[in-house]
């Protein structure tokens, strides 16, 4: 029942039965990505190379890291699954529904400010009256967040976190709110501001403050493709996807 | 002696087909989710919070709608004028428009970078991120939903009545309430609760416009996207109260107008 309704919510990604039948080589297969929202632009601008390379087709569906292991834990057609971190796959492949988490790449976590404003660290976010957004808890973004205000002095941190105007479900709420005007500060990652062409900027967090911030992605276990899957996988640490991950600013696997 | 055809098959077919769709998922809400979760997930602050604020939200804007759609839909009803079909189309448009448009416009009209954001602003009055922002979206989306019922309502109002109230000498306000409302009434409840019901599950363009945080723009709908991830069955239970309050709202309306205002609720 449960997959029923997700499905009928989540019209990409399962519903319409992605078995085209025999499966002649010259009939193009689909592969169904759920990638982290953070990296929307680097997948998007490297899955037409992967497609013309592997003669399939890719269907890509960004969402909150969370949602989209949600979503294959409700039994989501998908093939591939690339989070923000690496807990998400962990606790998949632990349950049986992804194989072994790949590390393919890091990201850096900073302060998001729009590119006029005056604020320069964190103490400026604690400022009271500060509209601040953030990642809601469930969503990687979010959980770096509180990681890295947990470091804080304790009256610091209660200061931000009471400067918290709205909990957003993926880092594009985040970027979304700053970009108009309706924050004034942010936690995204640096790859995030980057995408905004100077509307905003990031500001770099203090080494003992920044969340080590990595990305891990592995094979759906009922993946209806498992073995372009795989090559997807690959891909990410060497090849297309790869070279337009370290194009957005993304850091090599650590 | 007539024999049985084949379309009557073809319309129970349907009708059988297109209450299961209908119903299964509402079904599944509660088949999944015990009474007992239930209960447990509404002690649950967050939750309460949630339902707080939405029938909060939702009652303002209800009020709003009232206030403004009810003059509105008579003028419309009432008149005649040049390009009143365009008026009517503009008036519907947000009835087809989907919700992330509807957050996007909001945005770009009231946000701070809005057209007249500035003014908006400088009146003191905080919209984005903030619970006046959940109103003006539910108040956006909803009041169609109203107005067009509330204009068909009037519409159909037998003038005869309004005329003679008119020609015993009471001026037109008089007549619009003491004769229009009260015999339009059946009409204008039945848009109310469309109109509260949209409202009340109204998602995208709140979460785009107003943003989501618990207590003052978090409602019910977007407390149940914040739990989908991570705590289904808190989901699952505050999906199923949202099914209870909407089906609530419904039967009451239907009950209150004596079953045949939306179409025989009664068995004739």
């Amino acid at each position: 029942m449960g997959a029923l309704i997700v499905c009928a919510a989540v019209a990409a990604g399962c519903g319409d039965d992605s078995d085209d039948g025999g499966g002649d080589a010259d009939e193009p297969v689909r592969l169904v990505v759920s990638a982290a929202a953070s990296m929307t632009a680097a997948i998007e601008s490297c899955a037409p190379r992967f497609e013309e390379e592997q003669n399939g087709e890719v269907r890509l569906s960004f969402a909150g890291s969370d949602e989209l292991a949600a979503q294959i834990r409700q039994g989501a057609k998908v093939d591939v699954y690339a989070a923000a971190n690496t807990r998400l796959p962990d606790e998949l492949s632990s349950e049986k529904l992804l194989s072994e988490p790949v590390e393919f790449a890091t990201n850096e976590f900073v302060l998001a400010v729009p590119g006029d404003s005056d604020i320069d660290s964190v103490e400026g976010v604690a400022e009271e009256g500060t509209k601040l957004v953030i990642g809601s808890e469930s969503v990687p973004i979010g959980a770096y967040t509180r990681t890295m205000l947990a470091r804080l002095p304790a009256g610091q941190e209660k200061a931000i976190l009471a400067n918290v105007r709205s909990n957003e479900p993926d880092v594009k709420g985040v970027v979304g709110k700053l970009i108009q005007g309706a924050a004034d500060a942010g936690f995204v990652y640096v790859t995030d501001v980057n995408a905004t062409g100077g509307k905003l900027k990031a500001i770099d967090l203090p080494e003992d403050l920044e969340p080590q911030v990595t990305y891990a992605a592995g094979v759906v276990s009922k993946a209806p493709e498992p073995e372009l899957g795989r090559r997807f996988v690959d891909g990410l640490t060497q090849g297309a996807c790869a070279d337009a991950l370290k194009e957005s600013g993304f850091g090599p696997a650590p | 002696m007539t024999r049985p055809g084949w379309f009557p098959i073809v319309l129970g077919l349907s009708l059988a087909v297109a209450l299961t769709f209908l119903t299964l998922p509402v079904v599944a809400i509660f088949i999944d989710s015990s009474p007992a979760d239930l209960i447990a997930s509404l002690g649950e602050p967050g939750a309460l919070d949630a339902l707080r604020l939405s029938l909060r939200t939702t009652a303002i804007s209800i009020g709003i709608i009232l206030l403004v759609g009810t003059p509105a839909a008579y003028l419309m009803a009432t008149r005649s004028f040049r390009g009143k079909a365009l008026l009517v189309t503009l008036i519907e448009l947000p009835l087809v428009l989907p919700p992330a448009v509807a957050g996007i416009g909001l945005l770009a009209a009231v946000g701070p970078a809005g057209i007249l954001g500035g003014t908006v602003e400088a009146a003191g009055i905080e919209l984005s991120l903030a619970t006046a922002g959940v109103v003006v979206a539910l108040t956006f989306v909803a009041s169609p939903f109203y107005v067009r019922q509330a204009m068909t309502a009037f519409a159909a109002v037998d003038r005869t009545l309004f005329d003679a109230s008119r020609t015993l000498g009471a001026s037109e306000a008089r007549g619009f309430l003491r004769v229009m409302i009260p015999v339009a009434l059946p009409g204008l409840v039945a848009g109310m609760a469309l109109a509260l019901g949209r409202a009340l599950g109204e998602f995208g363009a709140t979460l785009m416009f107003a943003g989501s945080f618990q207590g003052i723009t978090q409602t019910v709908p977007l407390a149940i996207y914040d739990r989908f991830s991570t705590e289904f069955e808190s989901a699952l239970a505050l999906s199923a109260v949202l099914v209870a309050v909407s089906a609530a709202i419904l039967l009451s309306v239907k009950l209150v107008q004596g079953g045949d205002a939306l179409g025989g609720w009664r068995a004739e």
